[in-house]
């Protein structure tokens, strides 16, 4: 198998204060366990986390950045999806 | 020196300078690994027992009482003072042969510290703690490799097979017992290298049947690089590591 045929894996880390993992970056790894083992070394060298996810970078769908304007422009002018939209009636309690 | 505490420094060389061969070993790799991700790898592998040399020449020196440092003792010996095993300065050959000598040694490591880690001897108690964590992680890199290769291509089961096969034999000098290992087995130092054998076999026999290789058959060996008789190859790999240090003693950064 050549160097280039390996896959890709994309790296989340959760640090020691952080709650969630957070993406910073990817590796080239024969399988996830090798992927695991990979991200190890290339990404907690310096005590940066606590917990690794590594997934197959195959496997994550994204959105097309050419249908951008179709999937997030309608969101741009619909303020009243914001809570800030909406005065709060001054009777309200416990909101 | 006393018997003991000769008996004490001279085990101090052999780990020592067998995990500081084996770093440097791995550190010609630098730059050449089949991928970055491994490269990264392989160094922090190399810079784990670069650091657990330290702790133990240092200690060797200490010991010995003779005012010999860490650099000392690392860059201004030559090669019949070197007690490392003769497996580790074995030429790094393909990625195969290079994962076959880490495994064996790894393996014998782990086993070696887990004996360390209730030694009579405070500071060998000490690195033993540390280290084992780092060489349970060398275990596992390596380890995977072995089965990746013998179970993976035909190719790399071949090259695989034929690592095993060529670095098999200077496995027998980690199990040999000397004169001053049985003092030291019997002060509750460190157990008997012999005692390690089984323990090893065990696990090298998971891994290769794992990775659908053959074990070879053991050859009888003397203790060589124990008692300072080394291959060819360490005088060349000295030569390198200790280039700077001969040309101009006592350079600092």
């Amino acid at each position: 198998m050549a160097k280039n045929d390996w896959p890709l894996f994309e790296v989340f880390i959760r640090s020691k204060q952080g709650l969630d993992h957070r993406h910073v970056g990817s590796v080239h790894a024969i399988d996830a366990e090798m992927a695991l083992t990979n991200a190890r070394d290339l990404y907690t060298r310096r005590g940066e986390g606590v917990s690794i996810w590594v997934v197959a970078s195959n496997d994550i769908v994204a959105s097309n950045p050419e249908e951008s304007g179709t999937f997030f422009d309608p969101a741009e002018d619909k303020a009243y999806r914001h809570p800030t939209f909406y005065e709060v009636p001054d009777d309200v309690e416990f909101l | 020196m006393s018997n003991s505490s000769e008996a004490l420094f001279n085990f101090c060389l052999r780990l020592g300078d067998s995990n500081l061969i084996l770093g440097h070993r791995l550190s010609e790799w630098c730059g050449h690994a089949p991928i970055l991700e491994e490269d990264m790898a392989l160094m922090n592998v190399a810079l784990d027992l670069l650091g657990q040399t330290r702790v133990l020449l240092t200690y060797a020196g200490e010991v010995e009482g003779k005012g010999r440092d860490e650099d000392k003792l690392a860059y201004h010996r030559d090669t019949f003072d070197f007690k490392n095993v003769q497996l580790v300065e074995q030429p790094n050959g393909d990625f195969a042969e290079t994962l076959a000598r880490q495994c064996f040694f790894d393996n014998y490591h782990y086993l070696l510290l887990e004996k360390l880690s209730v030694s009579s001897d405070q500071t060998l108690r000490d690195h033993a703690n540390k280290a084992l964590k780092e060489v349970r992680y060398h275990c596992q890199h390596s380890g995977e490799w072995i089965v990746r290769l013998g179970d993976g291509t035909e190719e790399s089961h071949r090259r695989m097979q034929d690592a095993i096969n060529e670095t098999w034999c200077f496995t027998g000098e980690l199990f040999t017992d000397t004169a001053e290992d049985r003092e030291l087995a019997e002060a509750g130092v460190v157990a008997l290298p012999s005692s390690l054998k089984d323990g090893w076999n065990k696990q090298l026999s998971a891994i290769l049947s794992e990775a659908t290789l053959e074990r070879p058959e053991d050859v009888p060996v003397p203790a060589m690089g124990k008692a300072g008789a080394h291959s060819e190859h360490l005088g060349y790999l000295l030569a390198e590591m200790q280039f700077l240090q001969r040309s101009y003693p006592d350079a600092t950064w």
